[in-house]
C-alpha cells in the first residue's frame, strides 16, 4: 500500500495528517511524522503535500551506505533496519520529493510504511491509501535506457 | 505536568543586549495551565508598574498551553503586553502556525524585553536563537514582502511561524497588528506598535520535537472523539462553510449590524457584502490553522485589471471575516464588495488592526460631516460613506501621519475625539474600538467590563440574542454573574490554548480528560477555580495600571441608535458595571 495525493488543491494546510502519522508511531508532537505539509511559497498559493511515493527502485535505498533501507516487495517503498542505520543522513537529499524525514531525537530517518492511517484524518480527502495492482512494478534495470555515448 | 514536558521552558530574550536564556518554571504552568494564565503572571512580573507601553522596559509575552499540538483546535498563541492603545492590559490571540511552532520548538513561553538599536528579527529554531539584521526590511511597503524574505532565508518550511509587523507598527500606530502566516493576526490592542518600539520587525519560530504523554491509549481515544466532533458533526459547520462572514446577514436581519458609525443598524445594499455574496463571487481558497481540521480562514480572489495596459491583471488573495466586513464595509458604508476587499488588503499590507482602523475612519467621517474637522485637517480628503477610494487614501495617511489630525487618528478614536470633539459618537470601550455587535446591553457591558474590552472576553452578544429569543429582560445582577462566569471559563480555554470556536467541544469534562492525558491535574471544579483566579489576576494587573470602573466612558451613540434588542437602558448598563466592579473589589482569601 502507498499514499496517493488525490488533489493537493483540496488541502487547507491543517496538518492533521502529520499529527496522525506521529500518533501512529506512538508519539505526541511531530518528530515521528513522515508527512510534510508546507505552503507553496506562502499560504496564498496553497500547499505542497510531501509523502513517500513508495518507489520500486528507491533512490534513498541506493544512497544508503549501510543497506539499512531495504526495498519492499511489489507494493514498493522501503523498510528501515534501525540497527544498521548509522544516522549519516545520505538518504535525505537522495529523495527528490523530500519525503525522507528526519527524527532529530533518534538521529535516524522516519520512513513511511504505507500503513494507511493518515487518510482517515484528512478532512477533505486529499490523501488516500492505494493498493497497487499486481505487475505495476516496471521491468527492472535491464530495461533502463542507457544514455551513455 | 510530566517532568520531561518542555512546556515549562521559558525563553527570555533581551533585545538591548542581544542575549537570551531559558528558565524552567514548572510550578507556574501547574498553577495557571499556560497561555493567558502564565502570560499575565509573566507580564506582571516583568513589566514595571506604570511603564510606558512603548518603552524598552515593557515586556511582551508569547505563550502556549499544555494541550497545544496535542488536540485539534488547541492552536492559538496568546500575547500579553501593555497596550499602547488603552495604556493597560493588552492581550491578543493569534491562529496560524505560531502556537504549534512554539510548542514544538520546546517552549511554553517567550518573554521579550529591551530595544534593539538597529532593526532586527528573531529566528528561533528549536534551541537556537538568532538575532538577524532587519535594517533593510524596515520600511518595506508590505507585510507580505517581509514574510517572503524570511521564508526564503530561514529553515523550517511547514513547521514554522513568521510573525511580522508592517509600516503601521514601525510608525507607532497604537492599533498596529502583527501578521502571522500572511492571514492570521495578533490583531487587537497594538502589539505591532510595541514590537515596532523595540526595533523588532519579525519573529520566526520553528520546531519538530516529540512531546510526552502520560496515557497514550486514552489520548488516542480522546483525540478521535474531538476530531470527529470537529469534522463529522454540525458543531463547526458555520465556521467552515461561510465562515464568520455568515454573521453579516444574520446581524443585519436582527437590526444589530453597526453601520455608518452606528448611525444605523441595518445597511442598505448589505446583500452585496454578506458571507454568501463573498463566497459566491470571490471565495478562492480556504485555509486552516496548524492542527485544526475546520479550515475557517476564507480567502477571496480579487482580479483587477491594470489601467495602463490591456490584458494585464493583478490577482490578490485577501482574507475576509465578519469583523473585517463589519469594520471596513458596514461601518464605512462600503457595499461595493471589491472596494471592501481593497480596504481589507490595504489594512493587511500596512499591518493595521482592521476593527480599530474602520471605527476610527467611521468616526472621522462623521466628524468631517459635522464640521469638527475640514479638509485642512484631513490633508484634502473628503471622507464620505461608501467612498472606498478615499478610505484607501486615509488608511495610508493614518500610517504616514501627514497632518496633526492623522497623528491623532493613529492614537485611536478616544484620543482623536479628546482632541477634536465628538466623543459622544467615538465608539470605543475601555479605549478599544468597538467590535461589530449592537445586539443589546449585554454586548456593550461585555465590551466595557471584559478584561481586554473585546467581544471575545465574554460573548455578551450571545446573551442578548438568547434573552431576545426567549423573550426575557436582562437584569443587572444576573447579567453581571453570567458575564463573569463566561469570562472566567474563557480564561481556562485561553490558557490551554483553545480556539474559542471550539468552546462547544471543550467542555470542562473534556478538558479535564485532555489534561489527564498529558499528566496535568484538573478536574472540572478545579478548572473553574483556576479560571476565576486568572480572571481576577488580570483585573489586579488592570487596577495596578490605573484602570477604574468609574472611568469607563459610555459612548452616547449606543443609546441613541436602538440595538437589536431595542433601545438600551443606560441605567441597566451602569448597574451591571457596578455589579462587576463589586466582584473585583470584594476581598477574597488567597487572591490579595
Amino acid at each position: 500500500m502507498r499514499l496517493a495525493i488525490v488533489d493537493s488543491e483540496l488541502c487547507v494546510g491543517c496538518q492533521s495528517c502529520m499529527f496522525a502519522c506521529a500518533r501512529r508511531h506512538g508519539q505526541g508532537g511531530l518528530a515521528a511524522s513522515c508527512i510534510g505539509v508546507k505552503s507553496a511559497g506562502g499560504m496564498r498559493n496553497g500547499f505542497t503535500v510531501v509523502v513517500c511515493r513508495a518507489c520500486f527502485d528507491p533512490p534513498c535505498a541506493r544512497a544508503c551506505p549501510e543497506d539499512a533501507l531495504v526495498v519492499r516487495g511489489e507494493q514498493g517503498g522501503v523498510t528501515l533496519l534501525p540497527d544498521r542505520c548509522l544516522g549519516c543522513g545520505c538518504c535525505v537529499p537522495a529523495c527528490p520529493y523530500g519525503a525522507v524525514f528526519w527524527d532529530d531525537t533518534l538521529n535516524k530517518p522516519q520512513i513511511c510504511d504505507g500503513c494507511g492511517y493518515c487518510p482517515s484524518f484528512c478532512p477533505h480527502g486529499v490523501l488516500a491509501a492505494e493498493r497497487r495492482p499486481k505487475k505495476a512494478r516496471p521491468p527492472a534495470a535491464a530495461a533502463e535506457v542507457d544514455h551513455a555515448p | 505536568m510530566l517532568p520531561d514536558d518542555p512546556l515549562c521552558r521559558i525563553l527570555r530574550v533581551d533585545l538591548s543586549r542581544r542575549t537570551f536564556s531559558v528558565e524552567r518554571r514548572p510550578e507556574l504552568f501547574d498553577e495557571l495551565l499556560g497561555g493567558t494564565g502564565v502570560g499575565v503572571r509573566l507580564l506582571a512580573e516583568g513589566c514595571p508598574a506604570g511603564v510606558d507601553p512603548l518603552a524598552p522596559e515593557a515586556v511582551v509575552v508569547l505563550a502556549v498551553g499544555p494541550l497545544t499540538s496535542h488536540l485539534p483546535l488547541m492552536s492559538k498563541a496568546v500575547a500579553l503586553f501593555k497596550s499602547p492603545l488603552t495604556g493597560n492590559l493588552g492581550e491578543s490571540h493569534c491562529g496560524g502556525r505560531t502556537a504549534v511552532a512554539l510548542r514544538l520548538a520546546g517552549l511554553g513561553a517567550v518573554v521579550i524585553t529591551g530595544r534593539s538599536e538597529r532593526p532586527l528579527y528573531l529566528a528561533i529554531h528549536g534551541d537556537e536563537v538568532g538575532f538577524r539584521d532587519a535594517s533593510a526590511l524596515w520600511g518595506a511597503r508590505g507585510t507580505g514582502t517581509v514574510g517572503r524574505v524570511i521564508r526564503e532565508r530561514e529553515p523550517g518550511a511547514g513547521l514554522r511561524s513568521i510573525m511580522r509587523i508592517g509600516r503601521a507598527g514601525e510608525r507607532g500606530v497604537r492599533y498596529a497588528s502583527v501578521t502571522s502566516e500572511t492571514y492570521r493576526h495578533f490583531g487587537r490592542l497594538g502589539l505591532g506598535a510595541v514590537l515596532g518600539s523595540k526595533g523588532l520587525k519579525a519573529i520566526t519560530i520553528s520546531g519538530k520535537r516529540a512531546l510526552p504523554l502520560a496515557d497514550f491509549s486514552a489520548y488516542r481515544k480522546l483525540y478521535k472523539e474531538t476530531y470527529d466532533m470537529a469534522v463529522e458533526t454540525s458543531m463547526m459547520k458555520k465556521y467552515h462553510d461561510l465562515g464568520t462572514a455568515g454573521n453579516v446577514a444574520s446581524l443585519d436581519r436582527l437590526s444589530a449590524l453597526p453601520a455608518k458609525n452606528l448611525t444605523v443598524r441595518r445597511l442598505d445594499g448589505v446583500a452585496q457584502i454578506t458571507g454568501e455574496a463573498f463566497a459566491e463571487g470571490y471565495l478562492g481558497r480556504r485555509l486552516a490553522c496548524a492542527h485544526c481540521p475546520v479550515g475557517c480562514v476564507h480567502i477571496a480572489a480579487l482580479r483587477q485589471p491594470y489601467a495602463q495596459e490591456a490584458y494585464f491583471y493583478k490577482t490578490s488573495l485577501i482574507s475576509y471575516d465578519y469583523e473585517l466586513i463589519y469594520a471596513l464595509g458596514a461601518m464605512l458604508g462600503v457595499t461595493d464588495p471589491e472596494g471592501a476587499l481593497r480596504l481589507m488588503d490595504e489594512v493587511e499590507v500596512l499591518g493595521l488592526d482592521a476593527m480599530s482602523a474602520g471605527v476610527v475612519l467611521a468616526w472621522a467621517t462623521e466628524a468631517q460631516q459635522r464640521g469638527l474637522v475640514g479638509t485642512a485637517e484631513t490633508d484634502g480628503l473628503a471622507l464620505a460613506w461608501g467612498d472606498w477610494q478615499v478610505y484607501l487614501a486615509a488608511l495610508d495617511r493614518i500610517v504616514e501621519q501627514p497632518t496633526p489630525f492623522f497623528e491623532a487618528l493613529a492614537l485611536g478614536v478616544d484620543q482623536a475625539a479628546a482632541q477634536y470633539g465628538g466623543s459622544e459618537f467615538a465608539l470605543a470601550f475601555g479605549g478599544n474600538e468597538m467590535p461589530g455587535y449592537h445586539t443589546g446591553p449585554a454586548a456593550h457591558v461585555g465590551f466595557l467590563v471584559g478584561a481586554r474590552h473585546s467581544h471575545l472576553c465574554n460573548a455578551g452578544y450571545s446573551l442578548d440574542q438568547k434573552a431576545l429569543s426567549e423573550g426575557r429582560t436582562l437584569e443587572p445582577a444576573g447579567l453581571a454573574t453570567k458575564l463573569i462566569q463566561e469570562e472566567s471559563w474563557r480564561q481556562v480555554l485561553s490558557s490551554l490554548v483553545s480556539c474559542f470556536f471550539a468552546r462547544g467541544i471543550y467542555t470542562p469534562e473534556l478538558v479535564s480528560r485532555g489534561l489527564a492525558c498529558v499528566g496535568c491535574a484538573g478536574d472540572p471544579a478545579k478548572l473553574e477555580q483556576i479560571g476565576e483566579a486568572i480572571y481576577r489576576e488580570k483585573y489586579r494587573y488592570k487596577l495596578r495600571e490605573g484602570f477604574t470602573f468609574e472611568g469607563l466612558r459610555l459612548p452616547a451613540r449606543i443609546f441613541e441608535t436602538p440595538s437589536g434588542a431595542g433601545p438600551i437602558d443606560p441605567e441597566l448598563v451602569r448597574q451591571t458595571i457596578a455589579c462587576v466592579a463589586a466582584f473585583h473589589q470584594e476581598p477574597r482569601a488567597g487572591n490579595g
